[in-house]
């Protein structure tokens, strides 16, 4: 009975999301409702959860409801706590769901929004939500321990190393890029530049309360804090328009870089009660709530897709970011597809407060589809807005020029039709001077968010409101990541110094706190400014290599998990890891090599250098360089992005290296090898007294 | 087919409907603080009474400080891009 209902139930969603991907597929060249697309996307996610998760669960990672888990074991009510499952559910999805997967969708839209969807969903299904529910099992066996710890223990010390390098460089681009989108999201812009300045007193009032007037009330303080944001909202409104307060919030790009770098080095230093914890409530709640909102605003508002299936930009020519569909799409979408970050998240907390192992589908490879998910709708914010805006806000001002006018000239060329009056009007409507130019995604995400929103709540009047509740919500907690990443790497650089200079490794001196920062903030001010100046943009350099990091880590986590299952002697189901792990390295050793070595001057580092060699060598001052120290300040930068390019090229190879190798080695051995916790019944009387001793 | 007891009948669907309610309330209020880093103090103080009945355990605010020092401590924090 129960299996004919379960057939039942599944054949209807299976002919369902055909009939929502027929619709998609065969509308081709006419606009279709966004809602064919949320349909397409549930079926597809819960036919995946249903079958390929329950087959991951029970075939290829053999889970055990019997055995303990680390919050099991080592239950102390504080670290390890066997927490209900839909609590932890909220928790890990609050976790790994950032600005990633609202951003690349938004950019890989200049594509048109078929393949973006498409890889979306297959690449949700078959590796990102495997890649998290595999690393959640493997640190679940192995009492919660970190990604880093587990390559060392199962492949070697020396990929270790590597690995733990390699997640440094990957944190110091990811704070790089994530600065960028905001700095892009608040040049010119000074009632955005007011309602984020203005979440610092704000939160610092809001630390004050928790810490002294009423402890640990994180509830009231948080609703406090919201209310104080919508009206530092509307507040917004009228500095911007004052004849003072305007020009003085208006802050160029590079006063905005400097700025951030200041202010992150000083957030990261000071007590985290003051500014840094109160922060993370408001961007935490907000962020839950503005995908709740956009979630329903979809589905009320019911908006058509205006951007075509596929443009001609799939040939690598777009304007937004250069390289072709291949390998570019399947980097620039990482978050929402397949993020590598997940997997230093799905060995952090979350195996330390799961209850029983049979809840690692729905928290692993569950809150993932939820993240897809998340991007699927960033993606349709960003494609029911007209492509002729789309285009006009994510072209460089290389390509488009500085002005309304020449703007639409260069979109009509590209076959999307606006007039610059229309352009100037929707800049009035969400309360901007101009939204031209401004790639980086949130902007567009925040005016299709506008679109979308005040379709439910305050029609065009409350556009400008929405537009900026939009803009202060990835803002703020791009900021938080920022701030709370800032810390991470400082503490890994301790760590890493600490081996030479010993001093180094205390957390409590200040003078390591402050070196550590200080080395921190520039490392990553140094790309944010570099981005920050670019002529293209910025984004067009830094978020592949973003793009190239993540997914890279995405392979060492996937290759990882391959190891493991040889190592466990399931080689037979090693597949399910191993597939996505091939593809993300052709992926990532493709675009790695492009970026490096394509002739394109928009591609590739060493041709754009040469490039400028070439002119400096002539006598000649190419733009954005207005004196011969900025072209040689180019040239630098170049090299630094290939050598970044190349040392990521460099870890993915010898882990593939290390991890074929060790699979091999697994093979020949005729028992398991793995390195986990024994399952209870083998519990030896020492594991036992050392239990009783940590509790 | 006899008539059901109605009046008892919508007295236990109330009973059940309340009783799903206060848990739902309960378990959001709780996610909502484990997303922020703070897990529920109730269950600590249980655990603690259950295991070590001799010390006292964490008050409120220790609880509160000690989970808001982690989270931004070496090796906490790390949050997806």
């Amino acid at each position: 009975m129960g299996k004919l209902r379960t057939a039942l139930i599944f054949g209807a969603i299976a002919i369902l999301g055909a009939i929502a991907l027929g619709v998609i597929a065969l509308h081709q060249g006419e606009s279709i409702s966004a809602v064919w697309i949320v349909v397409a996307a549930l079926c597809v996610y819960a036919i995946a959860y249903r079958f390929y998760a329950r087959y991951l669960a029970g075939k290829v990672m053999g889970l055990n409801a019997k055995r303990p888990t680390p919050a099991v074991r080592h239950n102390d009510g504080l670290d390890y706590v066997p927490t209900p499952r839909n609590v932890l559910f909220g928790h890990h999805f609050a976790a790994i769901a950032g600005a990633g997967p609202l951003v690349g969708p938004v950019l890989a839209a200049q594509m048109g929004y078929l393949p973006g969807v498409l890889w979306i969903l297959v690449g949700a299904v078959l590796a990102g939500a495997v890649q998290d529910m595999m690393v959640l099992f493997m640190s679940t066996r192995r009492d919660g321990r970190s990604l880093g710890d587990m390559v060392r223990t199962e492949m070697g010390p020396i990929p270790g190393i590597i690995a733990q390098v390699g997640v440094l460089m990957i944190m110091v681009i990811i704070l790089a890029v994530l600065a960028l989108v905001v700095v892009k999201a608040l040049a010119e812009s000074p009632w955005g530049t007011f309602t984020v300045a203005a979440t610092i007193p704000i939160a610092i009032f809001m630390g004050l309360y928790t810490r002294y007037l009423r402890p640990g009330r994180v509830g009231e303080i948080s609703l406090i804090g919201v209310v104080l944001l919508i009206l530092a909202i509307i507040g917004g409104g009228h500095i911007a328009a004052d004849p003072f307060w305007g020009p003085a919030f208006t802050l160029s790009g590079t006063t905005l870089a400097i700025a951030m770098m200041a202010y992150g080095f000083v957030a990261s230093v000071i007590p985290v009660w003051l500014l840094l914890a109160p922060r993370d409530y408001l961007s935490t709640f907000l962020k839950i709530g503005a995908i709740l909102g956009l979630a329903v605003g979809i589905l009320i508002v019911r908006p058509h897709i205006q951007m075509p299936a596929v443009t001609p930009f799939i040939d690598g020519s777009g304007p937004v970011f250069s390289g072709a569909l291949f390998p570019f799409l399947f980097i620039t979408i990482a978050c929402g597809a397949v993020s590598g970050f997940h997997a230093l998240i799905s060995s952090g907390t979350t195996p330390k407060l799961l209850e029983n192992e049979n809840q690692i589908p729905l928290i692993g490879y569950g809150a993932m589809l939820c993240e897809s998910f998340v991007a699927i709708m960033a993606l349709i914010a960003a494609t029911v807005l007209d492509p002729a805006v789309y285009f006009a806000m994510n072209s460089p001002v290389a390509v488009i020029g500085d002005n309304a006018v020449s703007a639409a000239a260069a979109v009509a060329q590209w076959g999307f039709h606006i007039t610059p009056a229309e352009l100037e009007q929707l800049a009035r409507d969400v309360g901007e001077h101009s939204i031209l130019s401004r790639a980086g995604g949130a902007p567009t995400l925040a005016v299709g968010m506008a679109h979308i929103l005040s379709g439910v709540i305050g029609g065009k009047a409350m556009m400008a409101f929405w537009y900026h509740f939009a803009i202060l919500f990835e803002a703020l907690f791009i900021l938080t990541t920022v701030d709370a990443g800032t810390r991470v790497c400082r503490f890994m650089i301790q760590d890493l110094l600490g081996v030479a200079v010993p001093k180094m490794r205390e957390t409590k001196s200040w003078t390591a706190n402050v070196l550590a920062t200080a080395l921190t903030v520039g490392l990553w001010g140094y790309f944010l400014y570099t981005g920050v100046v670019d002529p293209l943009g910025g984004i067009n350099s830094l978020w592949p290599l973003f793009g190239i990091a993540n997914q890279m880590l995405a392979a060492v986590a996937l290759i990882l998990g391959t190891v493991v299952l040889f190592k466990m002697k399931r080689e037979r189901f090693a597949w399910a890891t191993a597939v996505p792990a091939v593809w993300l390295l052709i992926c990532t050793l493709t675009a790695g090599f492009q970026k490096l070595l394509h002739p394109d001057v928009k591609i590739g580092f060493l041709a754009h250098a040469r490039k400028y060699q070439e002119a400096l060598a002539a006598g000649d001052l190419l733009a954005p360089a207005k004196t011969a120290g900025d072209m040689h300040r180019i040239i630098i930068n170049d090299y630094v992005n290939s050598a970044l390019t190349a040392g990521f090229l460099f870890v993915v190879l010898t882990m593939v290296v290390y991890g074929v190798r060790a699979c091999l080695k697994a093979r020949r051995i005729n028992h398991p090898t793995v390195v986990e916790q024994p399952a209870a019944h083998e519990l030896t009387l020492e594991d036992e007294a050392m239990d009783i001793a940590r509790a | 087919m006899p008539r059901p007891s109605a009046p008892a009948d919508n007295a236990d669907l109330l009973c059940v409907c309340r009783d799903a309610l206060v848990r739902w309330g309960k378990d959001a209020r709780r996610t909502a603080s484990l997303m922020v880093g703070q897990p529920d103090y109730e269950v600590y103080v249980a655990h603690a009474e259950a295991t070590h009945p001799d010390q006292p355990p964490l008050d409120r605010t220790a609880f509160f400080r000690l989970h808001e020092a982690r989270r931004f401590g070496a090796g906490g924090a790390f949050r997806c891009c």
